[in-house]
């Protein structure tokens, strides 16, 4: 078996210490380690944290292989730093049988670069009306623990009700996207000033807000549990928070470009900074930031949603929603809540890794960096500062909004069980 | 320097007030025998239009020709419009084809700034109307016809609306119109009041540079001119107002609603109108209604603008926010 | 009017000041009835700026030999002008016909200074999409030579000979606040 010794790394962003790696193993954290014929890795003070985790990617395959694939989709997440991620089930097929699951899961054994948790869909073709063979997608090869129709509602509420009872007998969670389709028919941004200006659709923060507060109540009632994604309004956050109060078994995500951007970017009319749910307020950023930092909100997921160059270079209302985030998330954490004081590097492999993987059920990942765990690491240069070149990315899309932009921190490795998918900054 | 017309808050006070003055000289030339001048000689104008407006596109074309510019009409309704692969496209088309200006009429907010910031194109673009975002020529228009009645031909020379109180009534958060006017008439003075059921306001209207009212007869009397809005009747399948009949009688102009007016007011609208519905017959047929006149300076203030843009060798008029990315 | 005229120079010397510049209106007023024979379908258009003052002055004149009210107006060229595309868009001036038109009239256009041609030509093109006249005329208060096309004046108040190295800038009363002629150096950053 192969020792890697990394050599100098601030663990979790504590004192530098010696990481030695046997296989797929840690087999000591500590001063002054050194192993025979060992790889080395000077890490020199550079931060070292378990493999992120993202509950919230879209891989693209099957389907739309034009702007991503299983296999690109994995070595953009290793270069990110993730070493497992959560594979949205709107493919084409959707993800709402054994056999898609399985396929995912598949290609994601291949890929080698990351581990693939597919998601299911939660009802037949993402259409709201019938639910999805569940169970079968949970005992498949696969073991799908996490449901969501993400890109569309759960709205039907007795549909939403049927399926955080039903995933009960294994332990599912349901994963909702909140978005109330009538309130936000034709809606291209956010509903406030900037759309009123902009005489673009508006999307109200209530629309949103609604759906998560009719679904902490059901969790409730039933006594389930449920997961809110890209979590994007102040008001959200109040509702969270007092679900939690209350003991309501809630999670919660937020992404990177949530708690960084704003509407005032759609004032471009570039479609670069089109998403759903909306580039929203200042005012709702710095509650994202707080709730992350609470703990109000849970995790970050990157909500990585590549589209081909095509659905962007288009006007606004033509556009495809979504942005590209797995090799940017990161760095944004550290620029808005770690630069900013909100969160130690400790609570971002919390909310990076440790959280979502226990949300999602992914074994193995999200674990401490000690002797025994499995070897799942991110070693992070966070002095690094850079502007974003899409051109370097691995994904194979580049619908980024940080192109140009200045942001801290680099990821030079990944390990995943042991294994280096990214040394010095470059897949491997 | 101006180089594109995309939104009416881009024109500072002198630009306004500029192309206003020019759309003088230009109204002169309707008079004579020969309506026609050389200024647009040898350039070439693109009429793009992805939504039908036959009386926007007309008015443009009149102007276009009157400037001896050469015009190519190009109706894009129909084609791929949903499609966004089909803007880009048509774009360099017309830029491989060597037009000098596109008059781009489109469904989408945004499309023409995006046509004028993106690249794709370096021909001088007019918003001929976008989405519900913004229709600059309609309000300079609009500004003009005011000016004219309210200040006079020749005595409004070289100045602005301030202190007239204009009222807009009716469907504002759909309306391009709306916004524009606002925006103009706030930079040239103007005291601007929207009147409309609160369905049909915008959230966020609160940040706008005018004041909004529920009260259409409280508003009437201290109007300076009134501009009545059009109100299509789908709104109503969608739930902006209960019936057609309740719309007009709490915001729609009738005679008995005009007497509350001071006896200098005008009655505007940027047609088509709904009679009936936002006004009626009675009203649209007086001689306080400036339907027609609004026409004519319609076709005078593009062609001012067109002269302004493309007549030198560089633009006229001051800055824009796309000029940054120029 | 040509630009090159309009410029500030250095050191200005008059060469026309008040009373000469209204005792050669007189003498081409006079003219202008000899040779118009009585001057009963003269129409005067001047080219603005200047040129629509100078008109109004000679029309005074008239009236005051003829004893009839002359009709007077305006003529922008701006956007007959052959260098349109070499500046930015100029704002536009009035036009103002006077009201029985141009049609078979005699028409006298009126600038300050002949200078290239170019403005009496662009002037001539202007003309020709308002009516038809039974014949054009030029009269102009100063003719400083250098002439680039085949075109020449009927009335000259004065005959300049000038380098192409120095400036003529006419002012009047109606908008500099004085009458004068003032013949100068080209600021050498020109």
């Amino acid at each position: 078996m192969s020792k890697t010794l990394i050599r100098g790394a601030k663990v979790l962003g504590g004192d530098a210490q010696d990481v030695l790696i046997d296989g797929e193993t840690i087999e000591a954290v500590g001063t002054g380690l050194s192993a025979e014929g060992a790889t080395v890795v000077e890490a020199g003070g550079a931060i070292l944290l378990p493999g992120l985790v993202d509950l919230h990617t879209h891989l693209r395959e099957p389907g739309r292989e034009d702007s991503e694939t299983v296999l690109t989709g994995t070595r953009a997440a290793a270069s990110g730093g993730y070493t497992a991620v959560f594979a949205m089930a709107n493919t084409f097929p959707v993800a709402d049988t054994a056999g898609v699951v399985e396929q995912v899961y598949r290609l994601g054994k291949e890929s080698g670069y990351c581990d693939v948790q597919p998601i299911g869909a939660v009802t037949v073709g993402l259409e709201g009306k019938k639910l999805a063979e569940l169970g079968a997608m949970h005992e498949s090869a696969a073991g799908v623990t996490v449901f969501s129709d993400d890109g569309k509602c759960v709205d039907d509420a007795v549909i939403m009700r049927r399926a955080l009872e039903y995933v009960k007998a294994f332990g599912g969670v349901v994963a909702q996207h909140a978005q109330e389709p009538r309130l936000t028919e034709g809606a291209q941004m956010n509903e406030g000033v900037v759309s009123a200006e902009l005489g673009l659709g508006g999307w109200p923060a209530v629309a949103e807000e609604s759906i998560i507060a009719r679904d902490v109540l059901l969790a409730e009632h039933v006594g389930s549990r449920v997961h809110i994604c890209h979590l994007s309004t102040a008001g959200s956050v109040e509702i969270v928070r007092w679900a939690k109060s209350r003991g309501i078994d809630v999670t919660a995500e937020v992404t990177p470009h949530h708690l960084l951007l704003t509407d005032e970017l759609v004032r471009s009319y570039n479609p670069v900074y089109k998403v759903n749910p909306p580039l929203r307020t200042e005012r709702d950023v710095m509650a994202l930031r707080e709730a992350l930092a609470d703990g109000t909100i849970d995790i970050v997921a990157t909500d990585h949603a590549p589209h081909p160059h095509e659905d962007k270079d288009c006007e606004w209302a033509a556009a495809a929603m979504g942005m590209v985030g797995l090799e940017t998330a990161l760095s944004v954490v550290q620029q808005t809540m770690v630069e900013t004081g909100l969160l130690t590097w400790e609570a971002v492999a919390d909310r990076m890794s440790a959280k979502p993987a226990e949300i999602g059920g992914a074994t193995g990942h999200g674990r401490p960096v000690s002797a025994g765990e499995p070897a799942n690491l991110v070693l992070v240069d966070a002095d690094y500062r850079g502007e974003v070149d899409p051109a370097s990315f691995a994904s194979r899309s580049r619908n980024t909004p940080y192109e140009g932009r200045e942001l801290p921190g680099r990821v030079t490795h990944t390990w995943l069980r042991g294994r280096a998918t990214l040394v010095d900054g470059k897949l491997a | 320097m101006m180089r594109h017309l995309i939104s009416a808050a881009d024109l500072s006070r002198d630009d306004a007030v500029h192309i206003l003055d020019t759309a003088e000289e230009m109204a002169r030339v309707a008079d004579r025998p020969i309506k026609k001048l050389p200024a647009l000689r040898g350039r070439t104008v693109v009429n793009l239009f992805f939504e039908d407006s036959t009386r926007t596109r007309i008015s443009f074309e009149a102007a276009e020709k009157r400037l001896s510019a050469d015009v190519i009409n190009f109706a894009a309704k129909g084609s791929s419009v949903s499609k966004g692969e089909s803007l880009k496209d048509t774009a360099q088309t017309l830029e491989a084809m060597g037009v000098d200006a596109v008059v781009i009429r489109h469904g989408a907010s945004g499309a023409p700034y995006r046509l004028a910031t993106s690249g794709w194109i370096d021909a001088a673009v007019i918003n001929a109307g976008d989405g519900t975002h913004q229709h600059p020529t309609q309000a300079l228009l609009d500004a003009f016809t005011m000016r004219r009645r309210l200040v006079g031909p020749d005595e409004g020379l070289g100045k602005d609306l301030a202190g007239k109180r204009i009222t807009l009534v009716g469907d504002v958060l759909h309306s391009r119109v709306a916004r524009s006017n606002v925006d103009l008439l706030h930079t040239l003075g103007a005291e601007v009041t929207l009147v409309a059921p609160p369905t049909l306001v915008p959230v966020g209207v609160e940040h706008w540079p005018c004041d909004v009212s529920y009260d259409l007869d409280r508003v009437l009397p201290k109007s300076d001119a009134v501009m009545m809005l059009r109100v299509q009747r789908e709104r109503m399948n969608a739930a902006f107002f209960p019936t057609e009949r309740e719309y007009s009688r709490r915001y729609g102009l009738d005679g008995e609603r005009m007497a509350k007016m001071p006896a200098h007011a005008i009655v505007m609208h940027p047609g088509p109108m709904v009679r009936g519905m936002e006004i009626t017959a009675e009203v649209a047929d007086s001689d306080r209604c400036t339907v027609v006149e609004q026409v004519a300076n319609g076709v005078s203030i593009r062609m001012a603008v067109l002269y302004l843009l493309l007549g030198g060798n560089e633009p006229a008029a001051a800055h824009t926010r796309t000029e940054e990315s120029k | 009017m040509d630009t090159q005229e309009t410029h500030d120079s250095g050191v200005a010397r008059p060469v026309l000041e008040g009373p000469d510049i209204a005792r050669v209106l007189t003498r081409i007023a006079h003219e202008i009835v000899e040779r118009a024979k009585g001057a009963d379908d003269v129409v005067l258009l001047g080219i603005p700026t200047r040129g629509v003052f100078l008109a109004r002055r000679l029309a005074e004149k008239l009236q005051g030999i003829t004893g009839r009210e002359v009709p007077v107006g305006s003529l922008d060229i701006t956007m007959y002008r052959d260098d349109l595309r070499m500046h930015p868009p100029r704002a536009l001036a009035r036009t103002e016909i006077p009201g029985d038109g141009i049609d078979g009239r005699l028409i006298v256009l009126v600038d300050d200074v002949l200078f290239s041609g170019r403005t009496i030509r662009a002037a001539l093109d202007a003309l020709n999409d308002i009516g038809r006249p039974r014949a054009v005329q030029l009269a102009v208060l100063v003719d400083r030579g250098h002439r680039e096309l085949p075109i020449r004046a009927d009335y000259v108040g004065k005959n300049l000979p000038t380098s192409l190295r120095e400036t003529v800038k006419v002012q009047l009363t109606e908008e500099d606040g004085r009458d004068a002629v003032l013949l100068g150096a080209k600021p050498a950053s020109a």
